[in-house]
Formats: C-alpha cells, structure tokens, sequence
C-alpha cells in the first residue's frame, strides 16, 4: 500500500533520496535539479546542501548539527526549516528512509 | 522548491513555474531554453483503439518510423543540448522491438526515462529488463476501473486486467507508477472506484486528465462530452481526495477548457517549454500540431539540428511569444499568462490556428460552443468512432 510509504520526517529519521529521485547537477543551465517522474524540481542552494547530506547514513539531528556548526547559525531554525523541507519532499514521495519506516 | 511537470502541464494547485524559474536566469526574449522535457512517440501502433487518442487522425505507418539508429541519435543529440527528460510514448512504445535498447541508450547518455503506455503488450520480463535498462517510471493508462467500461473504451478485450498486472509488476520491481485515467462521459461515474484503485496498486501518481477536443476526440465529442454538473462534480472528488490522499497518493487534474472561463495554457505556451518527436521524425510544438494545416514541420532527419528548429523553424516562431496575436489576445492582460490558450483547438473549431482559442469567454465564437457541448453531453449518442489506421471504425452492438 502507498500508504506504508509515507514518512513522517524526524530529527531520527535517515532520509536518502529514492532511486526514481535522481539529484544532478545541470550542466546546460548550471543549476542542480531533482529529476523525479515527469518532473524537474528545482531545489534552492539549502536544499541542495541539505540533500548531499542525505545519504541514508546520517540521522536529520546529524545534518542538522552539520548545517548549524558550518553556518554558525541557531540550531532550532536551522532543525525547523531542513524538517519542513524534507517533509514536502517526502509528501511528494521523492524522499525514502534508509532504515525501518515510520508509518502512519 | 519549484516544480514543473515534464510535459509542460501544470500542476494543480501549484503557483510556481519551475522552469520560468529556471530560465530566466539566462537568455533574452527571443530565444528560448531547451525544454527540460521531450515528448518521443516511438510509434504510432497500438492495439488500443480508444476513441479519444491524442494521436493525429492521419496516423504515421510503420514504414516512415525511425529506425533504432535514429532514435539513438536522436537520444544522444538531446542529452547534449540540455534536455533532462525522455518520455516515451506512442502509439504504444512497447510495440517497438527496439524499446529496452532506446532505454538503455537514454540512460547511457544521461536522460532520465518514462515509459508511457498502455501496458497491455507487456510481460513481467520485458519489463524487468526495461528496469535493468534503466527506466525510471513507468505511467500506465487506465479506461475505467473495471473490464466492462474499460476494455469497451480501449476497443480491446482483456486489456484491463493486464493493465492490473502490469501495474503490480511495476511496484515489484520498485519503479514508481503513475497511472493515468483519461475522463469523459461514459466513464466518470467511475471516478471515485479509480481514484481507489489508484491508491490499491500502490500508484505514487494519478493523472486524472478529462478529454480534450482534438483530432479523434473531436470526431467523438458527442458521445465524451461531459455535462457541466458531472464536471462540478469530479472537480470537487479530486479536491476532496488530494486532500484526504496528501502523502499518498500524488492527483494531478487536467480541467476540460470547454467549460472553463479562461483558456489553458496549452504546452506552456507554444514553442516555449516542449516539443515532440513524431514517429517519422518530426519536430512539432505539441503533439496534436499536425492536425494544423498550412505549418510545414521540420524533421530530423532533415539537414538541421534538434536545436535549430527548436529555436528557428518557422512552425516553431509562427505563434511563440505574443507578436502573432490578434485582438482580443493583443490587448489583453493575461495574454502571457495564457499565450491565447490552444493553437490546435483554435484550428480545429474556428479553422485558423490564429484566432483566439473559443475556451475563452473572449472569444466570439465561445457562446455557440459552450451550448454545443451542452446539447451534446446532454444527447444520448453514445456510440465511438474507434481509433484505427483505417480512419475509424464506428462501434457496433448494444
């Protein structure tokens, strides 16, 4: 069922990008894109940063204290934004876990 | 994030224009970015006769396709412009022998790949060795939610429950699944059984797209058009399920023009963010465009190359931008919102690809048809004109 599928993002979930989800750097126009069915999104320069940690390794927590420690930003805005981002790519179903998944 | 879909549709409910944003960080007006997305109809074979195909109603035969080599090039010239994307269409694609050896090449020179298709002439094999080429997804149609609609729509017995085994085939082989429900009035009493069946194959994806009156479509309108309280009806199910599914099931929904007030922006405006590839090779703004007499396409197989007729060939410039357009489209404040809705419909009902599309309240012709499409949906002809190389074969029995 699809619904075994949706995620719920946490500061423990280790999200990776599914093998549908394709992150490439766009030579043409020179930006990075997500290529996903019958899709081209267009993440922004965070975004980007925050899916190249993404590697189904790391835990959110650990991305988040990478991303905090490498901008010397606050530690809670940076957690809120990379969960909600993660979130609307998971609802997207452009997002996988690595690990055992949280159901709904 | 922004987000466009591939072929140019937009997404419901989303604002955002992914590619806009992509593309106007370079280039001035007068040229325009490669497409993310190409549209390549393999063939113009299908066991399928649906009465609503968006194919031309002069089919390309088997001999004028391209041959394997020639898609490879083509395939290869893509990737090097800049295009992200293949999908691969029909006709039905899997009656290409070659379709795993494209697939295969579309993956080698870096093109993310869809198989659009019907499904019914695939086996478990062929499609785990389209997977081992390297498909990235596969969005299969559906006609109904069950054989007696379906395999009547589709002209063809037995295809549903193929459709059924092919979309579990799919998921088993872990490539994500659109499927695609084509909408019209003898089939959208269904539309809550299909939205649930969507969500039983474990679909990502469903395109509900209602009928769009062109080509075999229009010589079918009588017996599709929706009446105007079934379309209120199937907007409010697909809002209601893209709010109760969010997360799980992913509804895109193509509104019908005919009863809307605005037009819609066909292809994101034509020769802005897609072409096609014809079975014979030719470059077309979208893939209806031939049924417009008097535009001469360009083909690959001519001297020039993919980018040259995208950014130069006459059929490509003749209704880019705004400079082509009459009044009331001249004048008018969406004029880039809408670029004068759909140049093949405009042909089709008003006989000249210029005039303002007659989905929009501004047109003069959009009265007679919008109580056309009354009368019509209202009228109990029900009988198809089935989709064939012969020009169309009327349904029989019942």
């Amino acid at each position: 069922m699809a619904g075994a599928r949706h995620i719920t993002v946490s500061e423990t979930s280790r999200p990776v990008l599914p093998r549908h989800a394709k992150l490439k750097f766009d030579e043409t126009r020179q930006v990075w894109v997500i290529l996903a069915p019958e899709r081209v999104l267009a993440p922004d320069e965070i975004a980007v940063e925050v899916l190249k940690l993404c590697d189904g390794i790391r835990n959110v927590a650990e991305v988040v204290d990478e991303l905090a420690a490498k901008y010397a930003a606050p530690r809670e805005a940076i957690a809120t934004d990379v969960v909600a981002m993660l979130q609307d790519l998971a609802d997207k179903g452009f997002l996988t876990e690595a690990r055992e998944k949280t159901h709904e | 994030m922004s987000e466009v879909l591939a072929d140019g549709k937009v997404t419901g409910g989303d604002p955002h224009d992914g590619l806009a944003a992509l593309e106007s960080r370079r280039s001035s007006a007068e040229t325009f970015g490669i497409p993310l997305a190409v549209l390549a109809e393999l063939t113009h074979r299908c066991p399928l006769q649906c009465p609503y195909c968006s194919n031309p109603v002069e089919l390309d035969r088997a001999g004028s396709e391209l041959t394997t080599e020639e898609w490879k090039k083509v395939l290869s010239e893509l990737a090097e412009i800049g295009v992200l994307q293949i999908h691969f269409s029909g006709g039905e694609p899997t009656a290409r022998k070659d379709l795993v050896e494209l697939v295969q090449h579309a993956s080698d020179v870096g093109l993310y790949s869809n198989l659009i298709t019907s499904a019914v002439l695939l086996t478990r094999e062929k499609l785990a060795a389209l997977a081992d080429a390297g498909l990235c997804h596969v969005q299969i149609s559906f006609q109904g939610n069950e054989p007696v609609v379906a395999d009547r729509v589709a002209g063809l017995k037995h295809a549903h429950g193929k459709k059924l085994e092919a979309a579990k085939w799919t998921r088993e082989l872990d490539m994500p699944l659109t499927v695609n429900a084509v909408m019209h009035r003898q089939n959208l009493h269904q539309l809550p059984d299909i939205i649930q069946m969507a969500v039983d194959l474990d679909a990502d994806r469903l395109e509900v797209a209602n009928v769009q009156y062109y080509g075999w479509a229009l010589k079918n309108r009588a017996a599709l058009m929706p009446t105007l309280a079934q379309i209120e009806e199937t907007s409010r199910i697909v809002e209601d399920a893209q709010a109760r599914l969010k997360g799980i099931l992913a509804i895109d929904y193509v509104v019908p023009d005919y009863y809307a007030l605005r037009p819609k922006k066909c292809m994101g405006g034509w020769g802005r963010q897609f072409f096609n590839i014809s079975p014979a090779g030719k470059v077309l703004p979208c893939h209806a465009a031939e049924s417009i007499t008097g535009l001469e396409f360009e083909s690959v197989r001519s001297n020039h190359s993919i980018a040259w007729i995208w950014q130069n060939s006459e059929a490509f410039n003749r209704y880019r931008g705004t400079s082509w357009m009459p009044e009331p489209c001249k004048s008018c404040e969406f004029r880039e919102v809408d670029f004068g809705g759909c140049r093949c419909q405009a042909f089709a009902l008003t006989g000249d690809a210029g005039n303002t599309d007659p989905a929009c309240t501004l047109s003069p012709m959009h009265e007679a048809i919008f109580k056309q499409a009354e009368l019509e949906a209202a009228s109990d002809n029900n009988r198809f004109l089935y989709r064939n190389f012969a020009g169309g074969t009327l349904e029989t029995g019942d």
